[in-house]
């Protein structure tokens, strides 16, 4: 999943790693905003908790296995900007402790993962929210809708940065219909756990759901009389 | 529970190469990384010198190779696509053992073989000789912003704790016959993850609570140097 050293040419990988800056250092000022204080702590068990979520493999056919991405997870759930630093941890605890991913493709996989998926994940949600009837029950299908369509955009991207920088001969357009055909399956199982993940939280503490905010505040303790019979 | 001392990766030692400063490490790495990566295909002579000097690194921090080979499993997909570059590349043919590939596609796969290899073992050997705690500081003077470093050194303590809860949890699913891999069980998954998610989140309210009472006021004290 992760772009290792050597697949993009110096001059794209030096471009997105300036690009991967610029969105970190643009997060960072919003997301104090969106954690206050509590950010360190709270976005790096956040991070961990992603990082978790990405060990669980799903089977996409012909033996192989996708892994969630999580990024319209993590946005739905504490919020873009948290979200885009979240990722950009994981992915840099990845590529220096972990060896996955390659430290020169570091820009491209905080661009793809981090920034992308994110990026596509909140804005499709947000979207649906605004046009859906106003309930809580629209959140984790909204999540789903955004989690599902992040995936194939990140392989587009990545299309057009192979277009850009790639390091072998490969005849474009198979690698988009490859990488789009793939992508979009992997983003079905994206989007499937996606919504079910949102939906639980959804159900037991919405008050944590970052995308859920503007609907529930407007909910009021109501007491019922029920007749005893 | 894993905080400060080691992590998967590492092996302990105390080479010239695992006492180097961390800084120094990061930016060697990135440095030697950005000449491997801009190397052209065809410059065999370049690579083998690439891979002497990340070989003689590799000796001298007395990381054993029987260690860390084992460990390069994880370019295992990217080295499949690397061999199939031969065969979908257009351009003039040529035959190898027999088989017709495509020259500049052969070419193309051997350096990202060698590229994407390079890159394997040199973070490997990053990993082995580096502890968390010394590459937060050296990512410190790299000037990486405090906020990314104080959340890369929260995930880095409780990544043990969580991926720990989060095996227990499929290990309680499974002896109740459930199979966290088949899509028919996602539901009983994704209410996990949830679970996890909540679990995590209270965490890290706990952890800045406790913080704030040992006054914590947004930035770490400097750690110690052992």
């Amino acid at each position: 999943m992760h772009v290792p050293d050597g697949f993009l040419d110096a001059p794209t990988s030096v471009a997105t790693g300036v690009v991967a800056a610029a969105a970190i250092a643009v997060s960072l000022r919003a997301a104090r905003r969106e954690l206050d204080d509590r950010a360190a702590p709270m976005a790096g068990l956040v991070a961990t908790f992603v990082f978790a979520a990405q060990m669980i493999n799903f089977p996409v056919g012909a033996g192989t296995s996708g892994h969630l991405m999580g990024g319209a997870l993590a946005a739905v759930l504490v919020g873009p900007w948290t979200a885009v630093l979240c990722l950009s941890v994981v992915l840099l605890v990845q590529g220096l402790l972990m060896a996955d991913g390659g430290i020169t493709a570091l820009g491209t996989n905080i661009t793809l993962i981090g920034i992308v998926t994110v990026a596509v994940g909140w804005a499709v949600f947000a979207l649906l929210r605004r046009v859906l009837p106003q309930r809580l029950s629209v959140v984790a299908p909204a999540a789903a809708a955004g989690a599902f369509l992040s995936v194939p955009v990140a392989a587009l991207v990545f299309t057009g940065l192979f277009a850009v920088g790639g390091n072998a001969p490969v005849d474009l357009g198979a690698v988009a219909v490859t990488m789009l055909g793939w992508h979009t399956l992997i983003g079905i199982g994206e989007a499937v756990v996606t919504g079910l993940v949102v939906a639980s939280v959804v159900a037991t503490r919405p008050d944590l759901v970052h995308g859920a905010r503007p609907l529930t505040a407007e909910r009021e303790l109501v007491t019922r009389e029920v007749e005893v019979a | 529970m894993g905080a400060g001392h080691g992590h998967r990766l590492h092996f302990h030692g105390h080479s010239p190469v695992h006492r180097a400063p961390a800084h120094l490490k990061v930016l060697g790495l990135l440095a030697f990384m950005l000449v491997v990566v801009a190397t052209p295909r065809e410059a065999y002579a370049v690579f083998a010198v690439e891979a002497a000097v990340l070989l003689a690194v590799v000796l001298l921090s007395r990381v054993p190779l029987t260690y860390l080979l084992p460990r390069m499993v994880i370019e295992v997909p990217f080295a499949v696509f690397a061999l199939l570059v031969p065969f979908i590349s257009h351009g003039p043919r040529t035959e190898v053992l027999g088989v017709s590939v495509s020259e500049p596609g052969l070419v193309a796969g051997v350096a990202l073989l060698v590229k994407g290899s390079i890159g394997v073992l040199a973070a490997l050997t990053l990993a082995a000789t580096t502890e968390p705690q010394d590459l937060l500081r050296g990512l410190q003077r790299l000037r990486v912003p405090d906020l990314v470093v104080q959340i890369m050194g929260f995930m880095i303590r409780y990544l043990d704790v969580v991926t720990a809860e989060l095996g227990r949890m499929m290990t309680a699913l499974r002896s109740r016959g459930c199979d966290p891999r088949s899509p028919r069980h996602w539901p009983v998954l994704a209410r996990s993850l949830g679970a996890l998610f909540i679990r995590s989140y209270e965490r890290g309210e706990r952890v800045h609570l406790a913080m704030l009472s040992r006054g914590y006021d947004g930035a770490l004290p400097q750690a110690e140097r052992r």
